[in-house]
């Protein structure tokens, strides 16, 4: 079983394996007599990681909504700047920003600002490749977020519009995904929904 | 917007000069199957004490604290990696301490060894970084380097982070170089000048004879990068002595190094590029305040700032360190610079952040021929070389060793070295190298003064260190 975690009176408690045991294993050197050069050292192992403040955004991308965080401090000189990625406290006051919903401004107005295609990717990558990075500017926010296309060709300017995976949900940043403005729901990647 | 106030934008006051007296390096790979990281360690701090024709016991009595640069633990296995070193160094027990800024670790190592120096604190540091690459497979090495990025929002999509820099290199070629091919071009002669000029340098780990068809027919990694536009995986450790005056006098005496004076500026910028929002361009010195009322015009779409073109902590730890050093004209007053090419668009957007251009004209660095040790076109020195030890793409990209080995590199000219030690058959012999028929001395003639750059991330982090021969100082004061 997989190691799980949930929260309990503010603790985790774990249920699962959390690490796999496998034997070290001699590294040899086959140009010298196979005189012993090193040992490997397998180790894997699951992390417990908190969201925080952040949890919101990722809940609700499994709800189909882009939630995004404005400077609402009427003492701030940036007050009104919106930022996603989520910024928990504005990155001037420091005071804590209100979360809004940031779904129906993206389905008005995102477009691509700039782009990429991923032949490669590092290990442990659960993206089919190639991998179409867009970078994604929309009307009235101050920040510029990087994403994925799921489907078609990206282009500078393209508008998109933001896709979620509402049905088995990572709970991750690949929960979201975008298309060309204009693409047919059955068109759409297994698990995903406007 | 970020905007500065007058107490963040004070040029750094050192409370006395400091000096850097020797420097050395490992020969750098991809991996060091028959090395642990601290023989490569002992390899460096001991050309270091050779250069200065001392034993390495000798320099260590000189030593009051020590600064180590080793970017990722995970990489060597190995949490506490600088008290390794250090113990295997007999250093102990003096104090020490790790640095870590990512790619911009070794420039940042620098940074403190200066201060430390600067404060009083000690006479004589050493500022030592390594990197251990070698010990998981590319494809995991990708990943764990793809943790630099933020590893809720940027990390997962694809665990690559020439992806990263590819959307920079996109934007880039959309916007200030017109779309145009030979923009490409351009890109792609950086990596073979890169490649070519690690021919004749017996450290470095990728020299290649190739041409500009060769980098653009080498493998997408992320188009519009391919393969040759990349930087190299790699292990080795690089180390610099600093010292206050007297003692760097005293290192020296028996010596064909010469003490050289040396600044770090550091500037930083979000660790997301997602995160930049338009700002005014900082300038530097030799700009006018109108240089940039036109740029949307000139460029469309270039007038957001940083944006995706540009990095804020480049032009940051620029400011800083041409103000300490009395520096007013990089292009005039600087003779040699090492630069941090990660990939061949970065060092594009270097030369603007640094001001060897102004923003948008970046490419005209290399086609003009000024990059170059011998500038193609007039066959005449270049006006400012560049990367004469082959760089990232040619040397090594050892994350924690490699700005020092940046200093190293203009140390070398400076002191008027530079064919003295790449040139040594020696040395080739001893990393079971081929010296080229073709070997060329690279040399420049007549350098007091150099730069170089060191960064991190999509550029997270960045310092700027200057060396500078004393009798040839730009200011009185500096």
């Amino acid at each position: 079983m997989y190691g799980q975690v949930y929260v309990k009176n503010n603790h985790y408690r774990l249920k699962g394996a959390f690490h796999h045991l496998t034997p070290n294993t001699p590294i040899r050197n086959a140009d010298d007599e196979w005189k012993l050069m090193g040992v490997t050292n397998p180790r894997d192992m699951t992390y417990i990681h908190s969201y925080g403040g952040e949890a919101v955004f990722f809940e609700s991308l499994s709800k189909g909504k882009l939630m995004a965080t404005r400077c609402d401090n009427s003492d701030c000189e940036t007050k009104g700047t919106i930022h996603i990625p989520f910024r928990i406290h504005c990155p001037d006051c420091l005071g804590k920003n209100t979360a809004i919903d940031l779904t129906d401004l993206a389905k008005k107005t995102a477009k691509i600002h700039t782009f990429m295609v991923c032949e490669r990717s590092g290990a442990f990558n659960v993206l089919d490749k190639p991998i179409k990075f867009i970078n994604i500017e929309f009307d009235g926010v101050a920040t510029i977020l990087m994403s994925y296309l799921a489907i078609g060709d990206p282009v500078f300017g393209m508008r998109v519009v933001p896709i979620f995976k509402t049905s088995g949900p990572t709970f991750t940043i690949l929960d979201l995904s975008w298309v060309p403005a204009g693409t047919a729901p059955e068109l759409l990647p297994e698990g995903f929904s406007f | 917007m970020i905007t500065f106030s007058k107490q963040q934008l004070k040029i750094p006051k050192l409370q006395r000069p400091v000096y850097l007296v020797t420097a050395g390096q490992s020969k750098f790979d991809r991996a060091f199957p028959g090395k642990r990281t601290e023989e490569l360690c002992v390899d460096a701090f001991t050309m270091a004490a050779g250069l200065l024709d001392i034993s390495p016991a000798e320099l260590k009595r000189s030593i009051h604290s020590c600064y180590y640069g080793h970017f990722a633990d995970h990489f060597g296995d190995q949490l506490l990696g600088e008290s390794v070193i250090h113990d295997r160094l007999g250093l102990d027990p003096l104090g020490n301490v790790g640095v870590k800024t990512g790619g911009a670790t070794g420039g940042s190592t620098l940074w403190e060894a200066m201060k430390a120096v600067a404060s009083g604190y000690s006479d004589c540091v050493l500022a030592m970084g390594w990197e251990r690459m070698d010990e998981v497979p590319t494809d995991e090495g990708n990943f764990l380097i793809s943790c630099a990025a933020d590893k809720d929002w940027e990390s997962p999509l694809g665990h690559i982070y020439t992806g990263y820099y590819a959307v920079m290199a996109q934007r880039y070629w959309q916007i200030f170089g017109k779309a145009e091919d030979s923009f490409r071009k351009t890109l792609a002669e950086i990596s073979v000048k890169h490649h070519g000029y690690a021919r004749f340098n017996p450290f470095a780990q990728s020299p290649m004879k190739i041409t500009v068809d060769d980098v653009l027919k080498s493998p997408v990694v992320a188009f519009p990068l391919r393969a040759l536009d990349c930087c190299l995986m790699s292990v080795g450790a690089a180390c610099a002595i600093l010292c206050d005056e007297d003692t760097a006098i005293k290192l020296t005496g028996n010596s064909k190094n010469k003490p050289l004076r040396i600044w770090v500026g550091a500037g930083s910028h979000t660790l997301r590029p997602a995160d930049r929002r338009h700002m005014d361009i900082p300038l530097l010195p030799h700009e006018k305040a109108d240089l940039y009322a036109d740029l949307e015009e000139k460029f469309p779409g270039g007038g957001r700032y940083p944006g995706f073109t540009g990095f804020l902590a480049a032009r940051m730890a620029a400011y800083y360190g041409y103000g300490m050093a009395g520096i007013t004209d990089p292009m005039e007053d600087l003779d040699v610079i090492e630069l941090h090419d990660a990939f061949t668009i970065s060092d594009v957007q270097t030369y603007e952040d640094i001001g060897l251009r102004p923003y948008g004209y970046g490419r005209d660095y290399v086609e003009s021929g000024d990059c170059y040790h011998t500038n193609p076109h007039t066959g005449k020195p270049g006006k400012l070389p560049s990367n004469l030890s082959g760089g990232l793409i040619g040397c090594m990209h050892a994350v924690g060793a490699t700005g020092i080995m940046q200093t190293f590199e203009i140390a070398t000219h400076i002191w008027n070295r530079w064919a003295e030690i790449h040139g040594d058959e020696k040395l080739w012999k001893e990393f079971d190298r081929k010296k080229p028929a073709d070997w060329t001395n690279l040399q420049v003639e007549g350098a007091k003064r150099g730069l170089a750059i060191s960064h991190a991330g999509v550029g997270s982090h960045v310092t700027a260190t200057i060396l500078n021969d004393p009798d040839h100082l730009l200011k009185k004061d500096a």
